[in-house]
């Protein structure tokens, strides 16, 4: 039987499972719910997931271990001096036979037509055996969780406690994965540093990763300093910053304090709408309207701008962080308590010197908050850069030529035919842990000041 | 016990009660209200208000919740001027002067007509320059030894120096709720008001805390004219020298502290202060 009528089977039997499970309750119950400990949905539940669940965990198990298992004993039946084939040698084989199986190439010697014979026994045989047991483990359970409705059964308390489970489960999915990513990048890191030394990446003044592959190719030193990578990011960032938090704290002080409502109501979602634009869409405008300005503009001024330049990326790089930096202020602003406010009006404040001097102080935790979650932003940014910075890693603070960034040089190092054990693919990893670092310490350094600044005013 | 002269309490009472009962007048009146009404937005909260605030008295205005005493209250400094939808009609005199006449710029009459709120709302900044704030904004000392005269006297006025000459530069929100009242009231004073408003101003203090406030309300009315909201009748009757009763945004009843305490001439005033409502 194939898995997917399998588990289509299961689903079956479980539903099932469901009406048995209800219908016996309600036998029990002689007629009067409420007899019953639980509403007889809950026992309906309780029968099929006793029905659904092992035989699904089953299911799950098998494709964990059916594979090894089938390969193993494979080999064990190859002629000796092909199971006696050094390690990569031997899986370039495994590949033959289970492509041979699969039907798409045709076995090359007889000696791998037999395996590829005796693999597909296996599959058929354990295919046979799983169905077998995941059918009967599922009557069982459905049969046994049958059995044990009676009126005073707790089956709402265990359907509710296996959803608990579940949602235990899908919380941790998201931990996890942080956790593998983490794990990944930094043991790809690792293997890197013992390529490259740790000190010469992380102060190095010379970035060219590109390293010979050949022993007779030329111009292919293979620098690994990231240093040009690192002032170019923060470059990038700073002038993004530069633009995002004066306009957006401004905006926010107008939408906040003087807009009307009406105004408010319309100008918000607008300013919200920048966040939802696409970084592409913002790449392609900073590369193809705001970079050839910039040249255009710079050279008029008799200033030598290279097309594609910090300031460009910058620029666009910042309006994209408007709304962050204006949609968080604002909110902490709206939670200054008026209170504050009238205190000041009744001193005779003006609306501008309470602003100044009362409520952007109040206020100001939030804010500096929603200002370190942009330029995390700003530099985990990538799509922008990559169209607009360039990709010559100069060490310069110069607004007009063209930078690098960390983000772009992790794209541009994984774009194309790459070998994964090269320190120049290797770089990359060891780029992202950096990236990784720098925008957790931020997030957690800026969740932490806005969650202090929450529980002052609640 | 009830007086038959007395105004009837129910069914003649929109036509019957329309007249404030007492009188509305003071003798060196500071503030008069004429003819005052407040909307806001469809709602009208306040009806007609006439009453006169005279030189160095505190008046209490008191009333069941929603009455429009603190609307009333606010009406005097133009903080309901922050409220959008509010629309205040009729004279609030002021020396003579209409505060809300066109000409008139509400910056030196909020300075004039201090305010203190019902929860102590000290600006997120130091004990020293919460108080040196008005001050500051209006321009009243002329150099940094002067500010610090300014906000050394008001301390001293508003009873609180002695606990706080050695935090000056600790924030303001650090104090206890009735130590922050007190800095409040020692901001409004800095600015050298002429009247002073206080919204509830112990509701959210301790007795003790309130007890101070109380004696510092009796000190500052050498000075300062004081009208006061207040929900506890007890002090009421122990800080003012008048009180108004408001119900349902009318002012039914005005008079000398002691009399309507003692002896109230309006039904519904009767009713309020034996507690038969609250």
């Amino acid at each position: 039987m194939q898995k997917s009528t399998l588990v289509f089977l299961l689903l079956l039997l479980s539903a099932l499972a469901f009406q048995v499970g209800r219908q016996k309750s309600l036998k029990a119950a002689t007629g009067q719910v409420k007899n019953l400990h639980s509403l007889p949905v809950y026992y309906g539940y309780y029968t099929a997931l006793w029905c659904g669940l092992p035989a699904l965990l089953l299911l799950l198990l098998w494709l964990l271990f059916e594979t090894p298992l089938i390969t193993q004993m494979v080999i064990a039946d190859l002629p000796p001096e092909l199971a006696s084939l050094p390690g990569d040698r031997l899986s370039l084989l495994i590949n033959d036979i289970r492509n041979v199986v699969s039907g798409h190439i045709a076995a090359s010697e007889p000696a791998i037509q037999l395996a590829a014979d005796r693999y597909r026994e296996l599959k058929g045989l354990s295919d046979l055996i799983l169905s077998l047991l995941a059918v009967s483990l599922a009557v069982a359970g459905a049969a046994w969780a049958r059995q044990r409705v009676v009126c005073g059964f707790r089956a709402r308390n265990r359907v509710e406690s296996t959803v608990m489970g579940f949602l235990i489960g899908s919380s941790l999915v998201a931990i996890l994965t942080t956790i593998g990513i983490v794990l990944s990048v930094l043991f790809e890191s690792i293997r890197f540093f013992q390529l490259v030394p740790i000190g010469d990446f992380l102060f190095g003044l010379d970035w060219s990763p590109q390293v010979a592959i050949r022993a007779d190719q030329v111009g292919s030193s293979g620098a690994f300093g990231a240093i040009p990578l690192f002032t170019g990011t923060l470059l990038i960032a700073l002038i993004a910053m530069s633009v995002a938090v004066p306009i957006g704290l401004m905006s926010a002080i107008y939408l906040a304090e003087y807009a009307s409502r009406k105004f408010r109501a319309v100008a918000k979602p607008l300013l919200e709408i920048l966040a939802g634009i696409p970084t592409v869409v913002y790449g392609f405008f900073a590369a193809l309207t705001v970079a050839p300005f910039i040249r255009d503009v710079g050279a008029d001024f008799g200033l030598s701008v290279s097309s594609e330049s910090a300031l460009a990326a910058g620029l666009v790089m910042g309006i994209m962080i408007i709304p962050f930096v204006s949609s968080l202020s604002d909110d902490f602003i709206n939670a200054v308590p008026q209170s504050l406010r009238d205190g000041a009006y009744a001193l005779g404040a003006t609306q501008s010197e309470t602003i100044r001097k009362v409520v952007i102080p109040a206020a100001l935790p939030g804010i500096v908050g929603g200002i370190l979650l942009g330029v995390s932003r700003a530099i985990g940014e990538t799509m922008i850069v990559v169209m607009a910075a360039g990709l010559s890693a100069n060490l310069t603070f110069n607004p007009l030529s063209a930078v690098t960034t960390v983000t772009t040089q992790i794209v541009t190092l994984l774009v194309g035919d790459q070998e994964f054990d090269s320190p120049k693919t290797l770089a990359a990893f060891a780029l992202g842990l950096i990236l990784f670092l720098v925008t957790l310490a931020l997030n957690v350094l800026a969740l932490h000041i806005v969650r202090k600044y929450r529980e002052q005013y609640e | 016990m009830r007086n038959p002269e007395k105004q009837p309490s129910t069914a003649a009472f929109s036509r019957e009660h329309a007249a404030t009962v007492g009188e509305v007048h003071a003798p060196r009146a500071r503030i008069q209200c004429r003819t005052v009404d407040v909307h806001y937005g469809e709602k009208h909260a306040i009806h007609d208000v006439n009453l006169d605030i005279g030189h160095n008295e505190v008046i209490a205005l008191i009333g069941p919740s929603g009455c429009g005493k603190s609307t009333f209250l606010r009406c005097l400094n133009r903080m309901n001027d922050t409220i959008v939808g509010c629309r205040v009609t009729g004279e609030i005199l002021m020396d003579g002067q209409n505060i809300y006449d066109e000409s008139m710029d509400v910056v030196p009459l909020r300075a004039q007509v201090g305010m203190v709120f019902q929860k102590p709302n000290p600006i997120p900044k130091s004990i020293f320059e919460n108080v040196a704030y008005g001050p500051r904004i209006h321009g009243l000392a002329g150099s940094k030894l002067e500010l610090e005269e300014i906000v050394e006297t008001s301390l001293r006025r508003a009873g609180l120096w002695d606990e706080v000459k050695d935090q000056l530069l600790h924030p303001g929100t650090s104090l206890s709720g009735g130590q922050q009242q007190r800095l409040c009231i020692a901001r409004t004073i800095a600015v050298n008001p002429e009247v002073i408003l206080m919204d509830e101003p112990c509701s959210a203090l301790d007795p003790i805390a309130t007890a101070k406030i109380e004696q510092l309300i009796d000190e500052l009315r050498e000075d300062y004219t004081i009208a006061i909201v207040t929900h506890s009748m007890q002090q009421a009757a122990r800080v003012s020298q008048r009180t108004a009763y408001f119900h349902l945004g009318r002012l039914i009843e005005v008079g000398d502290t002691a009399q309507i305490f003692t002896n109230p001439r309006h039904q519904l005033t009767e009713d309020y202060i034996t507690g038969r409502f609250g």
